[in-house]
């Protein structure tokens, strides 16, 4: 009894059921945690008090940084008993539940490839723009790199991540990484393409643009022409340094908040059009099969979806008490307006913290505190955008589509705590 | 704010004469609210236009005003048509040769079967290309070649560019015109005596033809 009063003294009383607390908490926390620090002992010599650290220099300099030994864990998934074909076709995912904040680190970004990673020699490779333009045009990489550069912010997310979950009967324990890894996010810098459209004269009549790269399963994708004079992108940096290999060196499509896929890496060619290519991956694959039998093409945006990282499967609860809970929300249709946390399985929910800088079409960081009682409980959350659209629930997604379908799966994910605080993957 | 613009104009004027509407940052295409004129750009200094819009201007200038490069050097014919590998629904592009449902079966037992298997039903290496036709109503949907794609050039195309997945774009044009025959006679799409070519190729009607829904108009546009 006295212990609950100390915490509400500290925390407030919850605001949604299982311990949910106020996201305010966060604006008070700082001061009310303070002075706890205990005074240092003195001794005679400084450095028998120091860690051994400060009484030997360290590691000499690399000509590029690696991330600490302490933490080798962190590393890409790639999916166990793959058949041989399917090392160049298949894809290696972002460990989300080991990252914080919404930047991927490049080397942890996910890869989907259809046949492998090329290696592009730059001074030979040219983006061509033909079709329905004025002028049919070749731009070199060296070229590309005096137009005006801008820098955004964006996920990227495979039209398929999340896919195990839609056609799984039973959930799969696995961690965030395992069932929603093919989600990224990385600030990109590169040139305007309405800026090359604009050079090369598209023919108002062209309403469609087939992007190619130069990969060995040529993979192509028609776009809306609107996509690409709004706000794509031919992305020529990713964090700051040259776009990696893996994610299409020396340039690639970028189009915010569109599928994975139709953001073409090793671009070489964009072809205007008066309607789509209807290649292989538009038609045989990244369409979805509703339950007549009709199939959805050119679903090229992502929905609003979110998933809580912390805890998480395999991130597990260390006792009760004081936690707080993280994780990413995202939508291809724009900003995120507010991200709802339930503990009690959907009964009650409370809004999480959005971290800032909240930017459209990329990762959003929520964050929300949360007095664990020890109990068993389920964690959800929910992803509200800026156009209005909420992430459906497990049963309102799969009544969409057709059985053992899997792309654009964005319903709610829900995490069970058990009393012993081990986390799972749970419908509900 | 007029002082905070005052500065860079000199600058923005002469961006002006190269592309009026960079001004505003936006592509020509756009509703024209730039300016056409060095005398009517001047009338920003005498507040000529409304506060609204030299807010946008203060915050969209620099950067956006000067008129990018163009850089792009054309592209011979030739060139072009090297790499416009792609092929349509309605065939254009498609390139002289045919070939036959029987040149077919051994261009697939020789080069594809190893991964799609014997009769083109599938192995872990490879996908399941025929068969399924019916099922997508069904509680057992089967998405194949057959059943499921809409355009028999979509399957030309992408044989000829990404197959055979270890050896891609090594098909000569007879051979894949064959193999494309072949995989469709399987589920009768096309008789067992088929030759297929540039004119035959688009006619072929698939199966699931106008098993699809655009979702393109749905889409939220900017
Ligand atoms: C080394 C194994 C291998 C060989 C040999 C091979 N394929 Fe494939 N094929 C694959 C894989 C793997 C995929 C899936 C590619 C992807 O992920 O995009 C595929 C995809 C396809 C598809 C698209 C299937 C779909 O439903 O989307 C077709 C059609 C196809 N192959 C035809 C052929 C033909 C014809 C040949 C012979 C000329 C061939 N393949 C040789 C492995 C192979």
């Amino acid at each position: 009894m006295g212990k609950k009063q100390d915490v509400t003294e500290l925390f407030g009383e919850p605001v949604a059921g299982n311990g949910l607390l106020h996201r305010r908490f966060f604006l008070q926390s700082s001061a009310a945690l303070a002075g706890a620090a205990a005074s240092p002992a003195l001794a005679e010599s400084i450095g028998a008090g120091s860690p051994p650290t400060m009484l030997k220099p360290g590691a000499q300099f690399n000509a590029y940084g690696m991330p600490s030994h302490w933490r080798d864990n962190i590393k890409r998934i790639l999916a166990t008993n793959v058949p041989p074909a399917r090392e160049v076709t298949g894809s290696i995912r972002t460990p989300l539940q080991y990252l914080e904040g919404t930047i991927t680190p490049a080397g942890l970004h996910y890869v989907r490839n259809h046949n492998g990673t090329p290696d592009i020699d730059p001074s030979k490779h040219e983006l061509l723009i033909h079709g329905m333009v004025r002028q049919p045009s070749i731009f070199t990489v060296d070229s590309l790199m005096r137009y005006p550069m801008r820098t955004e912010i964006h996920f990227m997310e495979c039209a398929g991540n999340s896919g195990g979950i839609a056609g799984a009967a039973m959930p799969q324990q696995a961690t965030a990484g395992d069932l929603h890894g093919l989600l990224s996010g990385s600030e990109w810098t590169g040139v305007k393409l309405s800026t090359l459209l604009d050079e090369v004269g598209v023919d108002p009549r062209a309403a469609w643009m087939l992007a190619e790269g130069a990969d060995a399963a040529g993979m192509s994708r028609s776009v809306p022409v609107w996509k690409a004079m709004d706000d794509a992108m031919i992305a020529l940096y990713q964090n700051g340094e040259p776009i990696r290999p893996e994610q299409g060196f020396p340039m690639r499509l970028l189009l915010p908040g569109f599928e994975g896929n139709t953001n073409v890496k090793w671009l070489r060619r964009l072809k205007l059009m008066d309607g789509p290519m209807y290649t292989k991956d538009e038609t045989s694959r990244y369409t979805e099969l509703q339950p007549d039998g009709k199939a959805r093409e050119f679903m090229l945006q992502m929905e609003p979806k979110s998933v809580i990282l912390k805890p998480s499967f395999s991130v597990d609860m260390q006792g009760p008490g004081y936690y707080e809970i993280s994780g990413v929300a995202w939508s291809g249709l724009g900003r995120v307006r507010k991200v709802d946390i339930s503990a009690d399985g959907g009964k009650t929910w409370a809004e999480a913290a959005l971290t800032n800088p909240v930017l459209p079409k990329a990762l959003t960081r929520f964050r929300l505190p949360w007095m664990w009682n020890g109990g068993p409980a389920v964690l959800m959350s929910r992803t509200t955008d800026e156009k209005g659209r909420v992430q459906p629930t497990h049963a309102e997604w799969l009544a969409q589509y057709a059985p053992r379908q899997n792309f654009h799966f964005n319903a709610i994910q829900s995490w069970a705590i058990g009393a012993n605080g081990k986390v799972s993957n749970v419908y509900v | 704010m007029f002082k905070e613009i005052e500065s860079p104009l000199p600058l923005r004027v002469e961006a002006v004469k190269k592309s009026p509407e960079a001004i505003l940052g936006r592509p020509a295409t756009r509703p024209r609210v730039g300016f056409r004129t060095r005398a009517m750009a001047r009338r920003v200094r005498g507040a000529f236009v409304p506060a609204a819009l030299l807010c946008l201007m203060a915050t969209t200038a620099f950067a956006a005003d000067i008129a990018p490069p163009k850089l792009g050097r054309s592209a011979t014919p030739d060139e072009i048509a090297k790499a416009d590998i792609s092929i349509p629904p309605d065939g254009k592009g498609l390139p002289p040769g045919s070939g036959s449902v029987a040149q077919g079966a051994q261009v697939f037992a020789a080069k594809c079967a190893v991964c799609h298997g014997a009769n083109a039903q599938g192995t872990p290496n490879g996908d399941r290309l025929v068969g399924g036709i019916g099922t997508l109503a069904s509680a057992n949907p089967v998405k194949t070649v057959s059943s499921y794609w809409p355009y028999a050039t979509t399957l030309f195309d992408y044989i000829r560019r990404a197959m055979p997945l270890t050896n891609p774009q090594s098909l000569q044009n007879d051979e894949d015109y064959a193999v494309v025959a072949y995989i469709l006679s399987i589920d009768n799409i096309v008789p067992k005596d088929a030759v297929l070519d540039a004119q035959s190729l688009p006619k072929v009607q698939m199966p699931n033809r106008n098993g699809f829904i655009n979702w393109e108009p749905r889409l939220i546009r900017p």
